[in-house]
């Protein structure tokens, strides 16, 4: 072509997808909902990794966060409560050319769907799970969840919650085969961007952790984050989240950590002095089930019909 | 138990007078002619002599027996008695192998051209305690020289490795005056005095009650070869009815590799040896000898011997089903067992979910997803999959859901039969969940009502069950090898555009039904969700959505009922009594209604492989008949219990689903006793019925 180098190659794309290619229906979430950032996160990373809709499947279960799917123009499942994460390994589990995402809650995931939270963190299917933290039961009208604060009053313990909050860094991190867990909060645009998108790079299940706030029943847990930056610490290092500077001012107080160190992960977590945001861990190596499921999908019908008969075959007089 | 191999080695020695004697027992059938042993003095009072010269009497000794043999089955060759079927049960405690023996037996006849239907009895324990009337583990073994359906009626020869396990057999009215039992006699020596007594005790019992007894001392033959013949009696008793029934030994002796086949050469070696023990000792001892001539039946040209969980596992390949979720559950596993081995020869995965929930969740993804799946389960696992079935019939998402079924409610009977989830599987699901619910009847319907399924779960957009049961999951039996084409297998996923304008649920209006888009086809992007929702998946909470998408639901169900043909009745389509059933009770109720209509009764039976939709024109069939009750294995109470009248009675799950279909007095016969119901038991119903005063005409009740 005029004036270009003849060894230049020029990537045509046939489609280019922009944010709208990935904005479903209008989101119904309250105002001041921290879900709406963790939405835009979303449609950002797939629309910079250019993710076609079509090969793309949002999986949730039941409470505000699983209403994701419906604001994305992608494939959706919208399940039951508590199941989204069989449902999402199974989707992965034959199908590795879809790019699957699942939205899920503290409820949703800690609560009545733990079983399947601990294992699909052991089985490592190749998905990016979104975790909305936000410390109360919404959709049914401020419940107490596993994380809800202690002494936070509620609509089941009106006098203020009974235990102490589930920690679900130190469970997660204590789950074998995990592989990336990162934990961040809804309001920090830059580092919600910056970690999702790894999450979702990442070969595995990318468990991210969203402290998300929930202004109409428990305001004061995101208030309190906000007004006390103290009271989190950034977690940084080459091979984690490398903030720059305007992150770090966010968050005054930063330590380097790396992801590598599974010990020194569980430390952090284990501390409930301060909230740790960013990489936990990371382990692209750690064997992945979807690897293992999808044998034998590149079987013909000739091939499959042949092995049938090796299998009367075992059973013939 | 010690003393067989003695340290100073006097192995056919004994001294008389300071001279030492040499002797060999003569087997039982040849005492007649040779005596009780063949004997005779070595001439020393060496014994380090009389070692050395033994062998050569030894020798001399063999040859005698063995032409005494000859002349003897010369003789007693047309003394083999041919029988047109026979029944053998084997029974003792758990871990003794008296299943892999009856099993082994079961699949030597299969592939010998005979008749055949194994059933297990399986104690709920891995390990019950020894000897406990309870703890009886063993197998049935029903052969014939035609096409055998059922378990049969009382058993002919028993083996028993001890007496205490008969006694839960004889309650279950397995045996008769005239039944062979061919009993372990080590407990009649046994240290423990009140082993001892109870041994003796258990005899009188027996013989009170006409079971002929054979005290046989298989420990102790065994103890020739093995140390510990808790493995390995049970090959012993293989070889010995292998002799009885004259079965192919190189079929007997192949099985035992190929049961070994994962263990060392030796294993192998070892049972070869204790089964021709065995069949020598059978020879030798046993005036038993049967010929069952093989069948002639075409079905078995050319078959696979299979059992009920086997056959699933196939269906489920021949299906071209490519993922297979399941959670462990009695007795639904031993498919997923299986399928673990040979599933990947047709390409597919079996997984082993966190749970049950987990199991069907997994399925149902990989279903929304384009593939073909199936989950496996029982009672327990159906009740803990409730929700997610709703899912699958409200979102349209096709799926096959084997139901093996099980004693109920809660834990129940694991290994134990029952038909007790039909109505669980039509009317389980919250809100209104129109289910597709079919049953199959044999070995050969379990494998192909799993193609049949999917064929309906794809068509119709839904989720079927397939109920089966305990009884046709443990059931061995010959079927015809099945003739599977390519156009089994479903096409690779579709991946073409799917056109914009066409919503996801496109309903027919008048059908329900629609196509749906999968993952992967540009264009057809929609958000499936298990809310109220209409023809474009979006959430609707409206009045005039939800009555719409019900109604589209349910009109499925009549679309597919649109496409079934009546039932064919067994028997004359008129008579005095009609028997309607469903699942593994069709082969003893057949057999049944063959032996009354051969005695004259007017006995018809009808039996119903739809639950879910029914099949039509049961209504005019139950018109030609002048009583119809259901014959079930599920819990109803009987008229005449205390406080059970016409409004308090609690009818059988099939009847009360017939009485509410088609508004007529249907009666039922049901009872829950954890084993299959045998024709005779079915013979009795009959008549009682019959005997029932005014027990013709129609007794509609419009």
């Amino acid at each position: 072509m005029f004036g270009l180098k003849g060894d230049w190659s020029l990537e045509v794309k046939d489609r280019y997808f922009t944010l709208d290619d990935y904005c479903g229906a209008e989101p119904r979430w309250c105002t001041g909902c921290g879900d709406h950032g963790i939405l835009a996160a979303v449609h950002r990373v797939c629309r910079d990794a250019q993710l076609k809709p079509e090969k793309t499947v949002a999986v949730s279960g039941i409470g505000c966060s699983s209403r994701l799917p419906h604001y994305m123009k992608t494939y959706g499942f919208h399940g039951l409560h508590g199941r989204a994460l069989p449902v999402a390994c199974g989707i992965k589990s034959r199908r590795p050319d879809l790019d699957v995402w699942v939205a899920t809650g503290d409820g949703d995931c800690f609560s009545i769907g733990a079983a399947h939270w601990i294992h699909a963190m052991r089985y490592n299917v190749d998905l990016t799970m979104l975790v909305f933290d936000n410390g109360i039961y919404g959709l049914t009208k401020k419940q107490t969840s596993p994380t809800t604060p202690v002494d936070v009053p509620t609509n089941t313990h009106p006098s203020g919650t009974l235990l102490p909050p589930l920690n679900p860094l130190t469970v997660t991190l204590g789950i074998t085969n995990v592989s990336f867990v990162a934990q961040i909060v809804d309001w920090n645009a830059k580092l919600r961007h910056q970690v999702i998108e790894m999450a979702h790079r990442h070969k595995g299940t990318g468990f991210v952790r969203i402290i998300q706030r929930c202004p109409v029943y428990v305001e004061s847990i995101g208030r309190t984050l906000q007004e006390e930056p103290a009271r989190m610490q950034l977690l940084t290092h080459g091979y984690g989240v490398e903030a720059d500077d305007s992150v770090k001012r966010q968050f005054p107080n930063h330590a380097e950590h790396d992801p590598t160190d599974l010990a020194g992960a569980l430390g952090i977590a284990a501390d409930d002095s301060v909230l740790p945001l960013g990489i936990l861990y990371r382990n692209p190596d750690a064997p992945r089930y979807d690897d293992i499921s999808s044998a034998g999908l590149e079987m013909s019908v000739q091939e499959k019909l042949a092995g049938l008969n090796r299998a009367f075959d075992h059973f013939a007089i | 138990m010690s003393g067989t191999r003695t340290s100073g080695d006097t192995k056919y020695l004994f001294k008389r007078d300071k001279t030492w004697w040499v002797k060999l027992a003569v087997p039982r059938k040849l005492r007649d002619e040779l005596g009780y042993d063949l004997r005779r003095s070595l001439h020393t009072h060496d014994l380090d002599e009389a070692r050395e010269t033994r062998w050569a009497a030894i020798e001399e000794f063999r040859e005698q027996i063995e032409m005494a043999r000859a002349r003897n089955s010369e003789a007693s060759s047309t003394g083999r008695q041919i029988v047109g079927e026979h029944i053998v049960e084997i029974v003792s405690d758990s871990g003794e192998g008296a299943q892999k023996c009856g099993q082994i037996l079961g699949l030597v006849s299969g592939k010998m051209g005979n008749g055949v239907w194994t059933v297990e009895i399986i104690p709920a324990e891995i390990q019950p305690p020894a000897r406990e009337r309870q703890g009886a583990s063993g197998i049935r073994v029903r052969m014939g020289s035609k096409y055998v359906t059922n378990m049969g009626n009382q058993a002919d020869i028993v083996v028993a490795f001890n007496e205490q396990v008969l006694y839960s057999r004889i309650s279950n009215g397995a045996y008769k005056k005239g039944t062979v039992v061919l009993l372990e006699n080590m407990w009649a020596e046994d240290p423990d005095e009140t082993i001892r007594r109870q041994y003796a005790d258990a005899l009188q019992d027996f013989y009170a009650q006409g079971l002929i007894v054979h005290e046989l001392p298989i420990q102790q033959e065994c103890l020739r070869l093995v140390e510990d013949p808790r493995r390995g009696k049970n090959m012993f008793v293989l070889g010995m009815l292998c002799r009885i029934y004259h079965r192919d030994v190189d079929k007997a002796r192949d099985e035992i590799a190929k049961t070994f086949r994962k263990k060392s050469d030796e294993v192998i070696r070892i049972n070869h040896e204790l089964f021709d023990a065995g069949y020598a000792f059978a020879r030798d001892e046993l005036d038993y000898e049967y010929e069952i001539p093989s069948a002639d039946d075409e079905r078995l040209a050319s078959a696979i011997v299979v059992n009920g969980n086997q056959a699933v596992g196939l269906g489920v390949m021949a299906a071209g089903i490519e993922l297979v979720a399941m959670y462990p559950i009695t007795p639904a596993t031993s498919a997923s067992h299986y399928l673990a081995d040979d599933f990947p020869l047709t390409g597919g995965f079996v997984h082993q979910a966190e749970d049950e929930i987990a199991a069907i969740g997994f399925a149902i993804g990989a279903s929304y997803a384009g593939q073909t799946a199936c989950t496996i389960t029982s009672g327990p696992g159906m009740a803990l999959k409730t929700e997610m079935i709703g899912l699958a019939v409200m979102a349209e998402i096709p799926l096959v859901i084997v139901d093996v079924q099980r004693g109920g409610p809660s834990t129940g009977l694991p290994t134990k039969i029952e038909q007790g989830d039909l109505l669980s599987s039509v009317f389980g699901m919250p809100g209104d969940s129109p289910m597709v619910v079919i049953a199959a009847a044999t070995i050969d319907e379990c494998f192909h009502f799993v193609s049949l399924a999917r064929k309906i779960a794809e068509s119709f957009r839904t989720p079927v069950i397939l109920l089966t049961d305990a009884n046709l999951a443990t059931g061995v039996q010959p079927i015809a090898r099945p003739d599977v084409t390519e156009d089994w297998f479903p096409p690779p996923i579709d991946q073409s555009a799917w056109d914009e304008n066409v919503p996801p649920y496109d309903w027919d209006e008048e059908t329900g039904l629609s196509e749906r888009p999968i993952p992967g086809m540009p264009g057809g992007e929609y958000i499936l969700t298990g809310l109220a929702h209409n023809r474009f998946s979006r959430i609707a909470y409206d009045s005039e959505s939800n009555q719409e998408g019900a109604i589209m639901r349910s009109r499925k169900l009549a679309a597919l009922a649109a496409t079934l043909k009546p039932p064919e009745v067994y028997g004359d389509p008129t008579g005095d009594l009609l028997l309607v059933s469903w699942g593994s009770t069709c082969g003893a109720i057949e057999e049944a209604v063959d032996l009354a209509r051969a005695d004259g009764k007017r006995v018809s039976s009808l039996h119903l492989r739809f639950l879910s939709p029914l099949e039509p024109g049961l209504e005019a069939i139950f018109r030609g008949f002048g009583q119809i009750t259901t014959i079930e294995l599920n819990y109803s109470d009987e008229p005449d219990m205390p406080l059970i009248n016409r409004e308090t009675r609690r009818y059988a799950q099939l009847a009360q689903v017939l009485r509410a279909h088609t508004l007529m007095d249907v009666e039922c016969w049901s009872v829950v006793p954890g084993h299959p119901l045998s024709p005779r038991r079915i013979g009795k119903v009959i008549d009682a019925h019959l005997a029932k005063p005014g027990s013709a005409g129609t007794k509609g009740v419009h």
